[in-house]
């Protein structure tokens, strides 16, 4: 049979087999609505309180008040702008955030802007690494969000969000962190690190999807963009998704107590791969940070070919990653990351992202290099932008 | 995503390559797109008698390019002229439809190469 080997766990994760165990109960026997009074109810409300507990443990924040369980990581970034922006309009109406945030940053900010806010979009270098002047230029004393990704699920750069905090603070802006491709992968703490706000996917832990928190310190001033009974201490309505909220309480139990032997695991796999790629194909570069990146992040660009066809032509082998091509998005845009890194639009849309999980060995990884240079190959001779010195 | 036919096309492309002293070479798209298409055409007795292709982008770009040099093969100028982008496509047994604007060149490199191949002989005369 032929190898299949997963590289696209930015994309989606197995959900943990003990995490998988430990919802299972709530769909079928534990079905309680945490809002009732009787004992199905209690039930289910103190399942959701230890689910809490778990993700405040696991992001350092200080009480179980500053935890508010979403639909996911869009929605606790959709939250965290648009709650914060509409509920600070008597300070101002400035949002700053990054050019290579995730779009579910970027469009509720471009959605504010039909509104008549401000938001300015400040550059990254070209590791991806957010450029501090400019950050500290654009903030402002009407500026009342500072939302930055603590590390970019793309091309993996982690950015320096203390200083960026401490920019964001000196003007009376709050920080907003989408830590969404971060957590689980390195230490973070909440109050170390000045966050005011924080969004966290469950999937992205292991745990299962259409769930997700954020942290939200106490006596940040939001308010709620989806209204109805007042769940969540009015922040956000909506009958809670216990058997998420279990799941992704597990997820952090986990998450919490493998990261640190996990994550250094990871590392060395995303450094054998990286290292197999770059130096045995031509041509061939790493997109993002060398050094300050996601462990299970890789992000290799091939010159002179076309995202998709290497995902397909690696699909047939049994190997899945994903692409910052056009070709593989809703758009017809290649990915704006990789643009505002500073790549050429043929430079974006030849690259390829692998992103590594629990699953994976260094079977796996020798596997891609393996097959990789044989593909880039055949690929680069259908190509008409090849060098002739590079088709021998 | 694709039909069957499509990635049959992908992974065993027809007629790939450049044609020396091509009598006419269309090269159409644009690498930003994330597509590029050079199609190379040798004409015998107002005949088709050689084609071949090169292309950077995705499955489909590759795709169409190796099913238009198979349907233009041996056919007169004004038969090769007449072959469309819904030919194409409904060759390979349709495409998905984000694809068929941009990836769906095929028909345009292979009359953008006869265009040449008339205007060079035009100038020779």
């Amino acid at each position: 049979m032929m190898r299949r080997v997963y590289l696209d766990h930015a994309a989606g994760k197995p959900v943990d087999q003990r995490v998988l165990e430990a919802l299972n109960l709530f769909f079928s026997e534990r079905y309680g609505n945490p809002s009732s009074l009787h004992t199905w109810g209690n039930d289910a409300r103190k399942a959701m309180e230890d689910a809490r507990a778990k993700i405040v443990s696991l992001v350092g924040a200080k009480r179980a008040e500053e935890v508010f369980f979403t639909s996911g990581g869009t929605e606790s970034n959709n939250l965290a702008i648009k709650g914060v922006a509409y509920r600070n309009r008597d300070k101002g109406n400035h949002i700053v955030t990054t050019a290579i945030e995730h779009m579910s940053v970027i469009n509720p900010c471009k959605a504010l802007m039909k509104e008549g806010l401000d938001v300015t979009f400040v550059p990254v270098d070209k590791y991806g690494t957010v450029d501090l002047s400019s950050l500290e230029k654009a903030v402002t004393d009407k500026t009342t969000l500072v939302s930055v990704m603590y590390a970019n699920g793309e091309i993996g750069t982690i950015q320096p969000i203390r200083e960026i905090g401490d920019i964001a603070h000196r003007k009376r802006a709050l920080l907003h962190v989408d830590a969404v491709a971060a957590v689980g992968q390195m230490p973070i703490d909440v109050e170390r690190e000045n966050i005011d706000l924080m969004s966290v996917s469950s999937n992205d832990i292991y745990g299962p999807r259409g769930v997700g928190a954020l942290y939200v310190k106490t006596g940040t001033r939001i308010q709620p963009i989806i209204q109805g009974g007042g769940q969540e201490r009015g922040l956000r309505s909506g009958t809670e998704n216990i058997p998420g909220i279990v799941g992704m309480g597990k997820a952090a139990e986990i998450t919490q107590a493998e990261m640190k032997t996990e994550s250094r695991r990871l590392a060395l796999l995303r450094d054998r791969l990286i290292k197999g790629l770059t130096e045995n194909i031509p041509s061939s570069f790493l997109n993002g940070h060398p050094t300050q990146r996601l462990p299970d992040n890789a992000n290799v660009r091939f010159s002179y070919i076309e995202g998709e066809s290497l995902i397909l032509s690696l699909d047939m082998l049994g190997v899945a990653c994903s692409s910052g091509s056009a070709c593989t998005s809703k758009t017809l845009e290649p990915s704006h990351v990789l643009l505002a890194i500073g790549l050429r639009h043929e430079e974006a849309h030849g690259s390829l992202l692998f992103t590594l999980g629990k699953q994976n060995t260094e079977e796996d990884v020798d596997y891609l290099v393996n097959a990789m240079p044989d593909i880039v190959k055949r690929l680069r001779a259908i190509s008409p932008l090849t060098p002739k010195e590079l088709l021998t | 995503m694709y039909t069957d036919k499509v990635m049959e096309h992908f992974r065993n492309p027809r007629n790939m390559g450049e044609i020396p002293n091509a009598d006419g070479v269309g090269t159409v798209g644009n690498p930003v797109c994330g597509d590029l298409m050079s199609i190379y055409i040798k004409v015998k007795d107002n005949r088709l008698e050689d084609i071949k292709f090169k292309t950077f982008g995705c499955g489909a770009a590759i795709a169409t390019s190796s099913m238009i040099t198979e349907l233009a093969k041996g056919k007169t100028l004004e038969e090769a002229m007449k072959i469309s982008r819904g030919d194409v496509a409904d060759s390979l047994g349709g495409l998905p439809p984000i694809k068929m604007h941009c990836s769906n060149l095929a028909a345009d490199g292979l009359h953008a190469a006869i265009q040449d191949y008339l205007k060079k002989k035009g100038a020779n005369k």
